[in-house]
């Protein structure tokens, strides 16, 4: 167990590269974004992880129990929503590219210049 | 309290599917599919989080996952299949 | 480049960057052997010093405070982002959202998902009020209690009710709240430096009992605040979406 969480943060990576890479939908490739992103909260809570810790309210157990870091959960917290705010941004640049060029496909799109 | 062994068997096994659902939320090229695909995905980080003591970020990860994300996903689908027609 | 090129050349730069991760990963301290000093000390002194038995919520207000400030700035500007984005184009015409449709044989919403939706909107309005308000207590906090209140509203459009849905969450009320909540959290900053305290300092009583409602200072104002502007922003995100599948081009 010593890297394994690691490893699949890797793994999703990857994933989510790779569908970003070999995608010809503007919708599938945000979503695959979707993916990549979500790979970083496993990052910081994998690095985080105390064996045998608590989660850090101290309203019910005892003030000095081991608990698990904080810092990073603050920062994957604030993370989730403001990711789902980006993707409607997203969404709605790939909204008005299919109202002006009529296509989603990345690669007609790549060949419109300016 | 839940043993260490069981916590790790726990953990070990929301890790591998969090990474079969990636693949299968990559792999899936319908689009309202992949949106369904991304809600179980969602779903199963929660539970990652949930694993790892995280409460906090298993709350936003369920709201945003299951709620807002969906929505606006289904919404943009609808604006550009009405406009394929 | 053909698509075949595009793969290999994908293939190439993953094994790199696979490589990479690898060598760094081998270098971190294992999983479950986290050694950092700043985590820790604060879990020491969180309590006492902040009466926040949250502590999760009170490095996200009070510690590194100056990094949500950010981060809700980034929510505000993806919202006003969208509705510049989201402009008419010159050859489409805006048509109201009233019910034309009444020749046509459209399935009308089940009346299972409608009563369920309007039967959830009030208790889904309380929880998220509740949470944003709580968040020096147990886990919740300004930005789930936000997005649950925002869910409120998007159940009453679920419900079907998408003309009282515009009704109830007018563009320039929106825009009001969203601001008032990004301007009061910087303006609570602000009031600390008119005290000649730094920025963000936690100025208010911290009350007695460590974890009640009135206790820990500014955390749990600036957590309401956070918690409307991120309802607002919410909700102006789905409403911008929504009058989009209303345009139609001429």
């Amino acid at each position: 167990m010593g890297i394994f969480p690691f490893l699949v943060v890797a793994w999703v990576v990857v994933v989510g590269l790779y569908g970003i890479i070999t995608s010809r939908d503007l919708i599938h490739q945000i979503v695959c974004l979707i993916v990549v992103q979500s790979s970083t909260y496993v990052l910081l809570l994998g690095v985080g992880y105390v064996t045998g810790g608590a989660a850090p309210y101290f309203f019910d157990i005892p003030l000095h129990t081991k608990a698990v870091d904080p810092v990073v959960q603050a920062l994957a917290l604030t993370d989730v929503v403001v990711e789902a705010a980006v993707t409607a941004l997203l969404l709605s640049f790939a909204i008005q590219a299919q109202k002006r060029f009529g296509t989603l496909d990345p690669h007609e799109l790549a060949e419109f210049k300016g | 309290m839940i043993s260490a062994g069981l916590m790790n068997t726990l953990q070990v096994t929301v890790l591998v599917l969090v990474a079969v659902g990636a693949t299968v939320v990559v792999r899936t090229r319908t689009r309202v599919r992949q949106v369904l695909a991304l809600s179980v995905y969602g779903m199963l980080l929660a539970i990652l989080f949930l694993v790892f003591q995280a409460p906090d970020v298993t709350l936003s990860e369920l709201t945003v996952g299951a709620v807002v994300l969906p929505i606006i996903l289904l919404l943009a689908i609808a604006k550009v299949r009405k406009r394929e027609q | 480049m053909t698509p075949r090129q595009r793969l290999w050349f994908f293939a190439v730069a993953a094994a790199g960057l696979v490589a990479c991760y690898l060598w760094a990963f081998t270098g971190l301290p294992g999983f479950g052997s986290y050694p950092g000093p700043y985590g820790q000390e604060i879990l020491r002194v969180a309590v006492q010093q902040t009466n926040a038995t949250g502590v999760v919520s009170a490095i996200n207000f009070e510690y590194r405070g100056f990094d949500t400030v950010g981060e809700e700035f980034i929510l505000f500007a993806a919202a006003a982002g969208m509705s510049v984005v989201l402009r008419k184009l010159r050859e489409e015409r805006e048509t109201e959202p009233a019910d034309e449709a009444e020749s046509r044989t459209v399935p009308p919403s089940s009346s299972a998902v409608r009563v369920a939706a309007l039967l959830m909107v009030g208790p889904t309005a309380l929880l998220g009020w509740w949470l944003a308000s709580h968040a020096q207590a147990s886990p919740s906090g300004g930005f789930q209690g936000g997005v649950i209140l925002a869910s409120a509203f998007i159940l009453i459009y679920l419900a079907g009710e998408f003309l009282s849905f515009r009704r109830l969450s007018p563009d320039a009320l929106l825009n009001a709240v969203e601001a008032v909540g990004a301007g009061g959290f910087v303006a609570i900053g602000l009031a600390a430096i008119a005290m000649n305290l730094p920025y963000l300092y936690n100025y208010l009583p911290l009350g007695t009992v460590p974890g009640a409602v009135s206790s820990s200072g500014t955390i749990a104002l600036i957590s309401f605040f956070v918690g409307i502007e991120v309802a607002a922003a919410f909700v102006l995100i789905v409403g911008e979406l929504l009058d989009q599948t209303l345009l139609r081009s001429a």
